[in-house]
């Protein structure tokens, strides 16, 4: 047993259109970085998550090709799914492990290679991601589509704009622009936003995350091995909250938030024994797959009160400097969504924030030492919450 | 192209036209086709041809639609076919501008949840101009016949 477990390693590839690699390849991108930052080898590894959703690409049973390519056989593994929160329920799985005492040191991978398959394709499987005969068989609903409804909704209660979206994608474009291994390095303005054609409305192109192909890449260490180690550049996993929701978005009471977010967001405050969220937390990266989505997660975690999430980003207190800056790694929207590395890339940026190792231009205040996770699976079918810090609890 | 890769190298390897990495075609499509089960829930497919929607209620109350075979409040699978009244209001909407290849041969459509005076949420197609409702509008349940010529519910603006 360990009561605490510390991110030892980390590693992170260049997210976008990556034709250049293959996907064991793209996988070994994020997992040299991630032993040289831990300083150890693949024989030191007990256990290893794989966090991948598939579908998209060719090779199904990545936890055994990265067992061949990276010397890590004949260790177990496991290959976990959660739609677009597989990163982090990876890193669940090897949070628990260390937790319940089963290994000591676990490599956590998240992998997507999604441009393995055309766009249409692509489109057409994810769209597939919440009710599948209810909602896609006969409605068509595309993933654009089932955040729009929650968006529209949004508008209708809070009074928020197309424009208001937008400035999200700003935002995060203006930090992607700074982040080397985004998929968008460039800062983008509010008319471009609006000017780019619908694709389910109210969401316009650039009020979407692309399809990117990238892998991340952390090192997990119990208490014991952190201290056995000597290990002084880490940051602890304080707590983890996790909800599901249902999978018809007609078996829910409201679309202006999202029910598993709050429950998970509630659960890992409690641990973390965290009670005014945007005082106590240097900053967040959120699920910002549409625009709307980061709005509402600034709710759903309790940055502000419900509907005042559109003022936080209408008074720019989500870039640094702000009330709490959230996606300065440029998010989903401008870092790119590499579904099943997600989730890990975010918990790299905590590791680089809280260790002041970010990128120029993009480094929050640091003074609290927390930082936060928020990782959505289709449309709050699943959320991961974790909470990040520079002392352990 | 991979036919023409194989015609000219004997190899199904082309080159990326962005970044000119070499790409092996995958030889070896695949279809997908599910069949789902509705023997349980044929009540409701059967009410479609009657024009009326179904749900299903179980003896300790509880309304469930899309209707389910199993009760998780009181452990029970005894239940009720209940006709649903079919008139609601409309609470969200989106238009479906880039549509899945498997939808392609549909104009942009607007999908919608609405609640239904029944208690019941339910998420449909919503017939005619998006641009015309009003917040909440008043919505009825119908059910028309699709272009592959099967039977769905839709909502209409009242």
């Amino acid at each position: 047993m360990s009561e605490n477990v510390a991110i030892i390693g980390v590693g992170h590839s260049k997210f976008g259109t990556r034709k250049d690699v293959n996907i064991p390849e793209l996988c070994w991108e994020s997992m040299k970085p991630a032993f040289e930052t831990a300083n150890l080898e693949p024989k030191d590894i007990d256990f290893f998550v794989v966090g991948t959703a598939g579908m998209w690409s060719s090779e199904q049973a990545v936890p055994a090709l990265i067992a061949e390519y990276a010397d890590l056989a004949p260790k177990g593994s496991m290959r976990v799914e959660a739609a677009c929160a597989t990163g982090n329920a990876a890193i669940r799985v090897g949070y628990t492990a260390i937790k319940s005492g089963l290994a000591d040191i676990v490599l956590v991978l998240g992998v997507e290679k999604m441009q393995e398959s055309p766009n249409p394709t692509i489109i057409e499987m994810i769209g597939r991601f919440g009710s599948y005969f209810w909602e896609f068989e006969n409605f068509g609903l595309t993933f654009p589509g089932y955040y729009a409804l929650h968006g529209t909704a949004y508008m209708l209660r809070y009074g928020a704009t197309e424009e208001d979206f937008a400035r999200v994608a700003v935002k995060n474009h203006y930090y992607g622009a700074k982040n080397p291994y985004a998929q968008f390095q460039k800062e983008i303005d509010v008319e471009t936003v609006l000017k780019s054609p619908y694709v389910a409305w109210p969401f316009k192109l650039f009020d979407c995350s692309p399809i990117t192909d990238g892998s991340a890449c952390v090192i997990l260490a119990s208490e014991e091995k952190v201290k056995e180690m000597g290990i002084e550049e880490k940051v602890w996993i304080l707590a983890q909250g996790v909800g599901t929701g249902t999978a018809n978005l007609s078996r829910r009471e409201d679309f202006t938030s999202l029910a598993s977010a709050r429950f998970a967001a509630e659960q890992a405050y409690k641990i973390a024994k965290i009670e005014e969220p945007a005082k106590e937390i240097d900053g967040a990266n959120v699920h910002d797959c549409f625009t709307a989505p980061e709005i509402i997660a600034y709710e759903d975690l309790r940055f502000c009160k419900r509907g005042e999430g559109v003022e936080l980003i209408r008074n720019e207190q989500t870039y640094i400097g702000g009330k709490i800056p959230v996606n300065v790694d440029g998010g989903l929207k401008a870092k790119g969504h590499p579904i099943g590395a997600t989730g890990v890339s975010q918990a790299v940026e905590a590791y680089k924030q809280l260790l002041r190792k970010a990128d120029p231009g993009r480094q929050a205040d640091v003074r609290n030492g927390r930082w936060l996770t928020h990782n959505v699976g289709g449309t709050g079918h699943y959320t991961y919450v974790t909470i990040y810090g520079l002392e352990k609890r | 192209m991979e036919k023409e890769a194989i015609e000219k190298f004997g190899l199904p390897i082309v080159q990326d036209e962005k970044s000119g990495a070499l790409q092996w075609v995958d030889l070896r499509e695949l279809k997908i086709r599910y069949t789902i089960s509705v023997e349980n829930t044929k009540n409701f497919f059967e009410a479609l041809k009657e024009g009326k929607l179904l749900a299903t209620k179980c003896k300790c109350g509880r309304l469930f639609f899309p209707p389910q075979k199993d009760c998780p409040s009181c452990m029970k699978s005894e239940m009720d076919w209940i006709e649903l009244k079919r008139e609601g209001e409309l609470e969200t909407l989106t238009v479906i501008f880039v549509r899945p290849p498997s939808f392609s041969s549909y104009d942009p459509y607007t999908v919608a949840i609405a609640k239904l005076d029944d208690g019941v949420r339910i998420l449909s197609w919503l017939k005619g101009d998006p641009k015309k409702v009003v917040p909440r509008q008043r919505v009825r349940v119908e059910v028309s016949q699709r272009k592959e010529g099967y039977l769905m519910f839709e909502l209409v603006p009242i």
